[in-house]
């Protein structure tokens, strides 16, 4: 890149106006004449046949246009597409609203569509439904149990898949281990909770035949293919916009019932039909994350050199798979070598059908299941040889110069410094200090503890090879007559703040003001494809195709800049948006004055098209592999069972980067996240099926205060990827936070011969531990 | 969370309020800063036929002292009793138990006649008012009366309130002398509720209690005062020496709640650890005010 001014400057975000002004327009502030109002008629239980469902009343209420059930649309509706695969899926038919009986609380059963919401909701209570109860299941190691109900009876058993991963020379590990140690871990069900809940408005004209449907979506190019599909549309007939989005972190990369039950009213009303999803509605219906429960071996030799690892794990599908779940445990398998050489590794995943909304990608999607195993495990592993656990991670890294670093898992890593980040981390935390000062207050009877996590992710997705529906990204930058830029990017931002750092490259590499960018995304006419964002994706896949598509425009310009100054297009050079000749810089163009040649078009070269735009669709070798070190230091009080965070320190690694700002932004966000799992978030149902975290009253999210200052830092790996060397960022704060966190409390209790607790590491759960046994002088461990 | 249809009056004297609550009865509900009714009423668990809003009424809130007494009208909200000098000079109780209350925006709509009418086992301000002996004054069509705090409430969200009656003041002591006070709670992750919460507050005269009250929120289907807590602490000495408050049977025939946040135990364990540690603080608070 040429001398680089915005890239790596703390520019801030400009969405953030419009944003705190209360002047975005997510879909229900979107109003459209005419619109009809949509209420859904949930399952209050968990498993149940329906017996009578009656909805005459309902469609007798004035202001009621109309009301449908399971029945009505089986055969007009498609199935609610699962896109990952595996050989031994059994996929359940996921019909958009129930057809004979419902799975889990909160399944759609009808829906009454009338003239504002408040009607709709009304003449819900007026349906008759009566429900059969069928005995449910909702833990998974009680569904897989002989004897459980099965919940689809087209099988035999509530097994949904099995996927196994066998590296290496699994046996020959455990039988050479000095020893073996093995830990029971639980990643409990957690509610993704964006603070928009979902929404839908769609609206069809008749005329155009053209369907449009705005939807609260991270994915709206492929949302677009599966509606057309689901209502049997032609594709280049229905367009989805992803307006402003208000959160997603991955719960809105899917496709849900709802989408197409909307986009089929609006086409058989012929009036735009809108719907809002309430924040019960989203505790119970929108996916959740993790749900994992998986029994870890970690065979290793007296020095600390690490052998094998295996895990076992049952992971709590839910009633039916939506988009991606089959494919978030095999992510967990496949980053289970974490920092470390571990030269076999095996991993069995039994997928679980249970009565409950489906589990799926939700912020890290697998990889903090992964962290949390292994860098729980490295802790273990350290105490039980009685080793340094510094000393010990230090000992099993891969060196800068094994990169690229293949894993057992059959991965790559691109680019990496663990041991860089981890001296920073601990020379930031002062870690050789507060170990003097945990053994000191020990002694008074209060118990700090020091935790780390040396952690590795898996971004930038992906290479197509190894994605369900394609893993390339499409950029479009355009030169307008007036100079202005436009660029168009197939990742649909919603909170990331790629209106910013995308104006930043492109501002970069043509030398103009950021102001006159603009960055358009999330709506399918506007940009022709794309995939969208997740994944930690956007900025090294979306952000590499929009500056190749920049490069490109920059060399049509040149080319152009040639032409008209007599010049040999090498003899140019190019610095804050203009071309002069060599050694005569008054003879010169900038970008905007060839820009408008472009387009009039009267003094181009031979042959070449008019107009000054590129595209770029960037199809990435592989993934990138950002790392780092959190280091958290907790003071927990055994009385109450309180934990303090009295410390954060975190230092990570996403290649280059584009905006300080966004950067730390992502980490603040992700380790917030991660702390909530770690400390108290926890989706609970009890044996029957019923929800009882379904409120905001009950299921508890971070906030501001619950967060300690965030100490944060960096080492910069470039990854060699892409151009750009970017990484990615979005979900690291949320995989390296969880396990330091828990690994801090455990250190805090290690007198009390605590050696694991189960997330969420609620207050109760402390408390009992710290009754067990009294505690023992001894000095703190390392 | 869209409510059923209502009716909505907003009457502009506390009579034409009594005579719509009157004339409807159990099909009509009050309405003051509606943080827990309209909630309720949106997930359809309480669907009144009118709603009868008091905040048009003159008089109904506003803190002012008669004599050795405090008295707040019903529609005082949560932040206006955090931050009423009046109360943080003789009854600091009531402040600090505020200020334990929700959030800003809670604190901002949220009323102490509201809280105490709706009874939620976990509230806050119910502790103060009962560790303080607060009255409640209920005004119905025909009838006045001061009711205790000790007899107003009855059970889980139950009070002693007919159904035609509104809670229009609420009376606490002038707290004199060398006084402490401390409200303690461990909250409920997601809501803010009290798991357990303990208000104490404490006299102490040549270095010994000469009066106390406490009372523990959280704990039970109903707040209550811990009076044998109390009983033991009468007269006793409390200057550097005094280490142990004896809270260990604060829980003395109380069936604790026991939910997803916390069981039975671990809330009997908490509702002791606090009651120990408040009564420290106030004793502690007590002992700096009078050097």
């Amino acid at each position: 890149m040429p001398v680089s001014k915005m890239v790596g400057a703390k520019v801030k975000r400009r969405e953030d106006p419009r944003l705190v002004r209360g002047l975005a327009h997510y879909v229900d502030d979107i109003n459209l004449p005419n619109t009809l109002h949509v209420s859904i008629l949930r399952s209050p239980y968990a498993h149940a046949r329906i017996t009578t469902l009656e909805t005459d009343a309902a469609l007798k209420h004035p202001g009621v246009v109309a009301v449908v059930t399971g029945p009505d649309l089986r055969d007009q509706v498609g199935l609610v597409p699962v896109a990952s695969q595996n050989p031994s899926l059994r996929v359940p038919k996921h019909h958009v609203l129930a057809v004979e009986k419902v799975c889990y609380v909160g399944e759609s059963v009808a829906a009454v569509v009338a003239e504002d919401r408040y009607t709709a909701r009304d003449a819900l209570d007026l349906i008759r439904v009566d429900y059969e109860l069928l005995p449910a299941v909702s833990d998974a190691e009680k569904a897989l149990a002989s004897g459980a109900p099965v919940i689809h009876s087209e099988w035999p058993d509530n097994v949904a898949f099995r996927w196994e991963l066998k590296q290496g020379n699994l046996a020959h590990a455990f039988k050479e281990a000095h020893k073996v140690v093995r830990q029971r871990f639980v990643h409990q069900r957690l509610a993704p909770i964006a603070i928009e809940p979902r929404g839908v408005l769609a609206r069809y004209l008749p005329g155009e035949k053209e369907l449009t449907v705005w939807s609260s979506t991270q994915i709206p190019h492929l949302l677009k293919t599966q509606l057309s599909l689901m209502l049997n549309l032609p594709e280049n007939r229905v367009r989805v916009i992803a307006p402003e989005v208000g959160g997603g972190f991955g719960s809105k990369l899917n496709v849900y019932r709802e989408e197409a039950l909307i986009g089929y009213l609006a086409l058989k009303l012929n009036r735009p039909v809108k719907w809002i999803e309430g924040r019960r509605e989203n505790i119970q219906t929108t996916i959740h994350g993790r749900g994992q429960i998986g029994e870890a071996e970690v065979a290793v030799k007296k020095d600390g050199t690490l052998l094998g690892l295996q895990y076992k794990v049952i992971a709590d599908i839910g009633a039916y798979h939506q988009l991606l779940t089959p494919g978030i445990p095999p992510l967990t398998g496949l980053m289970l070598s974490g920092c470390y050489k571990i030269p076999a590794i095996g991993m069995e995943v039994t997928g679980v059908f249970t009565n409950k909304i489906a589990t799926d990608a939700y912020r890290g999607a697998g990889r903090p299941e992964a962290t949390y195993v292994v860098e729980r495990m490295m802790d273990r592993v350290a105490q039980e040889l009685g080793i340094d656990r510094v000393e010990f991670r230090k000992k099993n890294f891969p060196r800068p110069k094994d990169f690229p670093f293949k894993t057992a898992t059959g991965l790559a890593y691109d680019s990496g410094n663990y041991q860089a980040a981890l001296d920073k981390a601990l020379k930031l935390a002062g870690y050789e200090k507060l170990r003097g000062e945990q053994n000191k207050l020990r002694k008074q009877g209060r118990y700090l503890g020091i935790g780390l996590s040396t952690y590795v992710e898996i971004c930038a997705m992906g290479p197509s090879a190894a994605m369900p529906a394609g893993g390339w990204e499409y950029g479009n930058v355009k030169v307008e007559p007036t100079g202005k830029v436009t660029v168009l990017t197939g990742v649909s931002p919603h909170g990331q703040g790629q209106e910013t750092s995308f104006a930043q490259i492109v501002a970069d590499e043509l030398g103009v003001d950021i102001d006159d960018i603009t960055v358009v995304h999330g709506d399918t006419s506007a940009v022709p494809s794309g995939i969208g964002t997740f994944g930690s994706r956007a900025t090294a896949v979306g952000g590499t195709a929009v500056y190749q598509a920049a490069e490109k425009v920059k060399e049509k310009a040149r080319e152009i800049a040639a032409h008209l100054l007599e010049a040999d297009p090498e003899d140019l050079t190019f610095s804050d948006g203009r071309f002069s000749v060599k050694g005569v810089p008054k003879k010169g163009l900038t970008i905007q004055q060839i820009a408008l040649e472009a387009y009039m078009a009267r003094r181009l070269p031979k042959k070449m098209e008019p107009g000054l735009s590129a595209t770029s669709v960037f199809e990435p070798s592989n993934f990138t592999f950002p790392f780092g070190t959190h280091i958290c230091v907790v003071e927990v009080e055994p009385q109450t069972g309180k934990v303090e965070i009295k410390k954060y320190v975190a230092v990570d690694d996403c290649g280059k980067v584009i905006n300080p700002l966004l950067v730390d932004g992502q980490i603040q966000g992700g380790i917030a996240q991660g702390l909530g799992q770690a400390l108290f978030e926890e989706v609970i149902y009890d044996e029957n099926g019923q929800l009882l975290t379904s409120s905001l009253m009950d299921y508890p999210l971070p906030r501001a205060l619950d967060l300690p200052r965030l100490e944060l830092s960096r080492t910069e790996t470039p990854t060699p990827v892409n151009p750009l060397g970017i990484k990615g960022v979005g979900e690291a704060g949320t995989i390296g936070s969880t396990p330091a966190i828990v690994n801090a409390v455990v250190d805090a209790l290690a007198p009390f011969g605590v050696t694991d607790i189960d997330m969420p590491l609620k207050p109760e759960k402390i408390w009992q531990l710290c009754q067990t046994k009294e505690p023992t002088k001894a000095r703190g461990g390392r | 969370m869209i409510p059923a249809p209502f009716e909505y009056a907003a009457p502009q004297t506390l009579g034409e309020a009594i005579r719509l609550l009157s004339s409807e009865g159990e099909e009509a509900k009050l309405l003051a800063g509606g943080h827990s009714l309209l909630p309720m009423m949106k997930l359809r668990l309480a669907n009144p036929k009118i709603l009868i809003d008091l905040r048009r009424i003159s008089g109904l809130s506003g803190i002012r002292r008669e004599g050795d007494q405090i008295v707040i009208g019903a529609l005082t909200t949560h932040y206006e009793i955090e931050s009423s000098a009046l109360l943080k000079e003789v009854c600091p109780l009531l402040p600090e138990t505020a200020r334990a209350i929700g959030d800003v925006q809670v604190r901002n709509r949220g009323t102490i006649g509201g809280s105490l009418a709706h009874a939620d086992p976990a509230a806050d301000l119910p502790a103060a008012i009962l560790a303080l002996g607060g009255e409640l004054r209920l005004t119905g069509s025909d009838d006045q009366r001061w009711v205790k705090g000790e007899d107003f409430f009855l059970g889980l969200m139950t009070t002693a309130l007919k159904p035609t009656q509104i809670i229009t003041e609420i009376r606490v002591p002038v707290l004199a002398g060398a006084v402490g006070t401390a409200y303690l709670k461990i909250a409920q992750k997601a809501s803010g509720f009290a798991i357990v919460g303990v208000a104490v507050w404490v006299k102490v005269e040549d270095k010994a209690c000469t009066d106390i009250g406490v009372a523990v929120t959280g704990l039970g289907a109903k707040p209550f005062r811990a009076k044998e807590v109390e009983k033991k602490l009468w007269g006793k000495r409390v200057d550097h020496t005094f280490l142990d408050a004896d809270a260990s049977h604060v829980d003395r025939g109380i069936d604790p709640l026991d939910d997803i946040h916390a069981s039975a135990r671990f809330r009997a364990h908490l509702a002791r650890v606090l009651t120990d540690r408040a009564i420290h603080e106030a004793i502690s608070k007590a002992t700096s005010r009078k050097s």
